[in-house]
């Protein structure tokens, strides 16, 4: 069999399943759809030696507008299920956009939302989501909750604050504001394939003047990457097309850490960068226009 | 030596009660356990997607899931299709359009195909082509599988 062995539990609520987390410490480890998680655990390069598995916590499944206008959305949410939701698809547009640019539907149909944001990988789509869309993350232990923001709570490459007796939850993601586009471009070696660079915009208009202009990259760092150049720029400012080739320009340069891999250089992926926040920022603003 | 744990599961519409060790995958249980060879696995990681079938309708990979995962559910493998005098559909599609050479992806792509098909039975080409995303073909080139999702689509709709 190509895993090493460990042991099984699978408890039906959440209260059970912080127990047990909290019995394993660190030989313990959460499996959400397993979709990153199983391949590392067949090439071996993850050896847990006990797995508290989420799938059969009903309680953790579900998307639930709040009063407010933000959006809770339960770990275990397959993402298909969020991609297909009726009030995301009509609230969270981009929500829905960004999800269906992961791997393929085999994969959507199992993979979950807080476990690509609890997994934090560089090149995943939902950990910068969060981090654009300013997400709350609910996480849980025998100790009780904790609530985090998703760019204080991812802090290196595959690495989290969660604790292993620590489970997240809930993500919440806030309203969108009126007046506000954002944008979803990558470029990849394939469909469904993982990006080699990709920035995810959101922009607000006061009139055809930029209010605020945010740019989260990812693959392109250790960590989704928050840009800096776009609001300094062009908030307040009529967003003219060199206004916004200055920034594009600039984050390539100066505001992401591409490596050099198989699939690209470093020179390549920068001026992907450039070209993606670009097309990010233009599209967004086009649709904050709407 | 990790515990064992029972699981009860639906394949192909017969019920089997198993004890497991956890760490089996889903694909190797449905082939070794239950001698269901249609399955097929190239890679093992998620990648190829020759291990496809369904699990409660939808389109999952096999090999990243731990037989344990498919506790209490309904799964559908590639013999679940037709029988050689009674082809499905998606499998006469294949067959006419010639859309498959050494056919060691066709499983994982008709289980796709069926899926997709169910909430989509009108394919434009690019549709067609997004829905078998997934998968890997290293013989055919692609054309004639696309040919063969549309042909079942229309096939399908005949019904
Ligand atoms: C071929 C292939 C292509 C892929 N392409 C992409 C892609 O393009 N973009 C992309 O973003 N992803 C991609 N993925 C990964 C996929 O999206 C994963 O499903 C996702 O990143 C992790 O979610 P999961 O529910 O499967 O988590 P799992 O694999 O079950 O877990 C991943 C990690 O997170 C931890 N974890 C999960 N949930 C929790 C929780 N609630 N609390 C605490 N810890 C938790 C686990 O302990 C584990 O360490 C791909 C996967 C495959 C196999
Ligand atoms: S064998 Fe499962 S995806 Fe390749
Ligand atoms: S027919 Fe040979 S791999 Fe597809």
């Amino acid at each position: 069999m190509k895993p090493a062995p460990f042991d099984y539990y699978a408890p039906t609520t959440v209260a059970e399943a912080v127990e047990k987390l909290a019995e394993l410490g660190y030989a313990g480890k959460v499996l959400a759809g397993g979709q990153s998680l199983i391949p590392a655990m067949n090439f071996r390069m993850a050896r847990p030696g006990a797995l508290v598995d989420l799938g059969k916590i009903k309680e953790l499944a579900y998307i639930k507008p709040q009063a407010d206008g933000s959006v809770a959305i339960g770990t275990m949410t397959r993402d298909t299920a969020v991609e297909e939701d009726e009030f995301i698809r009509k609230n969270f547009p981009i929500v829905a956009e960004t999800v269906s640019y992961i791997a393929h539907k085999q994969i959507r149909n199992r993979g979950s939302f807080g476990g690509a944001i609890a997994h934090a990988d560089p090149a995943a789509q939902i950990p910068a989501l969060a981090v654009l869309l300013d997400a709350k993350l609910k996480v849980l232990s025998t100790d009780g909750e904790r609530w985090e923001d998703a760019v204080d709570f991812i802090i290196g490459p595959f690495m989290t604050t969660l604790e292993p007796q620590e489970l997240l939850a809930e993500v919440v993601i806030p309203p969108l504001p009126a007046n506000c586009g954002c944008s979803y471009q990558q470029v990849s070696r394939q469909k469904g394939g993982y990006a080699q660079a990709a920035a995810i915009a959101k922009v607000v208009m006061d009139g055809d003047k930029v209010k605020d202009a945010q740019v989260v990259l990812f693959s392109v760092g250790e960590t989704p990457i928050r840009t800096e150049q776009p609001n300094k720029v062009l908030a307040g400012m009529v967003p003219s097309t060199e206004l916004i080739e200055s920034v594009a320009e600039y984050v390539g340069a100066n505001e992401c850490d591409p490596g050099t891999d198989l699939h690209g250089t470093e020179e390549y992926r920068r001026n992907l960068v450039k070209v993606l926040v670009r097309r990010a920022l233009l599209d967004a603003i086009e649709r904050a226009k709407k | 030596m990790a515990n064992k744990v029972k699981i009860n599961v639906t394949v192909n519409g017969t019920q089997y009660e198993r004890e497991v060790e956890p760490r089996l995958l889903l694909s190797d249980f449905i082939r070794k356990d239950l001698g269901l060879t249609g399955t097929h696995v190239g890679c093992e990681h998620g990648l190829c997607g020759a291990c496809t079938i369904l699990m409660n309708g939808q389109a999952v990979r096999s090999c990243t899931h731990f037989a344990v995962m498919a506790d209490g559910a309904d799964i559908k493998t590639v013999e679940s299709l037709g029988t050689m005098d009674n082809l499905h559909p998606i499998q006469e599609a294949f067959m006419e359009k010639h859309a498959l050479q050494c056919g060691f992806c066709t499983p994982g792509f008709l289980m796709t195909a069926v899926e997709y098909l169910e909430g989509n039975p009108n394919p434009t080409d690019e549709e067609a082509r997004e829905a078998i995303d997934g998968n890997f073909c290293r013989c055919t080139g692609y054309e004639n599988i696309v040919e063969a999702v549309k042909l079942a689509a229309k096939k399908m709709a005949d019904h």
